[in-house]
């Protein structure tokens, strides 16, 4: 029964004179007065008259959710993730998956908000207010990772940012956060003590790497110390063709 | 000066496209082509064909706008791009009028139109059609393409729209328009 009636409150034009008890007086009497253009066949707008597009993308800039909130919704997440799953991969891998498209869209977002405000968020990667430039090196892109991703998403940055010492894999690189924001209230089972939810994290940066043309695999790991007992650490493993055109770049002296 | 817009997803999927003319100078917004009617596929061929150009030019310059990047010199055709950062690319076809009119009044479909925007275009001089490659153009375009690239952003952001889908909104499509007017 909740469904229509929302509908009709979205879809203002014939109903808004039926729904007194709103205080937006002056916002549903627009639509009475003016002789609105007839709205385009079969496009729903919504009652403030207010598409998307008419919406500005820099408004919530400074505005934070309630953590509760946020801890309510991820928590669905994971038992959402969680159903019919075969082991704590799977459900990592799940996790990793809903992170994935939310990196792809920060990556706009965090581009358009740094080029409009001209503030320099993304100081660390370019220089002054020029608009940003894209990521072209993994160490420019792991930056913008650890730095403005980071402050967008948690209201800091990482914690630490580290290339793999081994000379086996000199394609990974981590970057370490001592209390992600995303296990503060969650308590895994003694059993699961491998997994990590902070997979949704990874799979955010997923998306931030795989966007700006770098294929990479993220993981998320427990890594706790005394002093972090939540201490995860993102591992990223870039790909054969990022790691040669890394070679090809360097020589050419690309920053 | 005629348009053609196309914005192509990372993974080569014509997602938005969309031809229109000059506002500027008199023009009435309506896109005229030196291609037959039967010819517009030409369009996309020409702007598909800059691909290999972007992307060798998109990891020596980590500018979004990467400004005019290739012409096609039968048609007269200059291809300028934008890069948004995960990956979507906006293509900028642009044809400049033909300057000798007599060709225009030649079989073409608007044969008496093209005639008479074309003067119009042609009268002012320091119009962006007189010079598809000066640094006036390069400054419209990178405008339309700011814009055009606010209303993706917007798109993109949508919980309903996945990267890769085809861009059907027409408020989208109004947006766009309404860019090119403004700026080219």
């Amino acid at each position: 029964m909740a469904a229509p009636s929302r509908h009709s409150a979205m879809l203002s034009v014939s109903n808004s004179t039926g729904t007194p008890q709103s205080g937006s007086s002056d916002k549903t009497q627009i639509p009475q007065q003016s002789s609105t253009p007839q709205p385009i066949q079969g496009l729903r707008v919504p009652s403030n008259r207010k598409t998307i597009y008419d919406r500005h993308l820099n408004r919530s800039r400074n505005a934070e959710l309630s953590r509760a909130s946020f801890a309510y919704l991820f928590a669905e997440m994971v038992t959402y993730a969680q159903r019919r799953v075969t082991g704590i991969q799977d459900l990592e891998k799940r996790l990793n998956e809903q992170g994935y498209p939310l990196g792809l869209r920060l990556l706009d977002l965090l581009f358009y908000r740094t080029t409009t405000t001209s503030s320099s968020a993304l100081s660390s990667s370019s220089t002054s207010s020029s608009p940003p430039n894209r990521p072209l090196r993994i160490l420019t892109l792991l930056h913008l990772i650890h730095g403005p991703l980071w402050r967008l998403l948690f209201g800091r940055s990482a914690d630490a940012l580290e290339h793999s010492v081994s000379p086996d894999t000199p394609n990974e690189y981590m970057i370490t956060d001592n209390d992600p924001l995303v296990n503060t209230y969650i308590s895994v089972p003694r059993e699961m003590n491998q997994l990590n939810c902070a997979a949704f994290v990874a799979g955010i940066i997923e998306g931030v790497c795989d966007g700006c043309g770098f294929e990479a695999k993220v993981s998320a790991h427990n890594q706790p110390t005394e002093m972090w007992p939540s201490r995860t650490v993102f591992l990223l493993g870039f790909g054969e063709s990022v790691m040669e055109r890394e070679k090809v770049l360097e020589r050419a002296g690309i920053k | 000066m005629s348009y053609y817009f196309t914005i192509l997803s990372p993974t080569d999927t014509p997602i938005f496209n969309i031809a229109f003319g000059t506002s500027k100078g008199g023009g009435d917004g309506i896109a005229r082509f030196r291609f037959p009617d039967t010819a517009q596929y030409m369009n996309q061929f020409i702007i598909h064909s800059s691909l290999d150009i972007l992307e060798e030019a998109q990891w020596t310059n980590g500018g979004m706008y990467l400004k005019h990047i290739d012409t096609y010199p039968p048609a007269a055709a200059y291809i300028s791009a934008f890069l948004t950062p995960s990956g979507a690319r906006f293509l900028l076809l642009h044809q400049p009028p033909l300057v000798p009119n007599p060709a225009s009044s030649s079989g073409l479909g608007s044969s008496s139109l093209l005639g008479s925007s074309g003067n119009t275009v042609r009268g002012s001089s320091s119009t962006i059609a007189t010079n598809p490659t000066g640094p006036q153009t390069e400054e419209a375009v990178r405008q339309f393409m700011n814009e055009v690239y606010e209303s993706y952003v917007k798109t993109a952001m949508s919980p309903f729209y996945k990267q890769g889908m085809e861009i059907c909104s027409p408020v989208f499509r109004t947006r766009v328009t309404a860019a090119g007017k403004k700026w080219l």
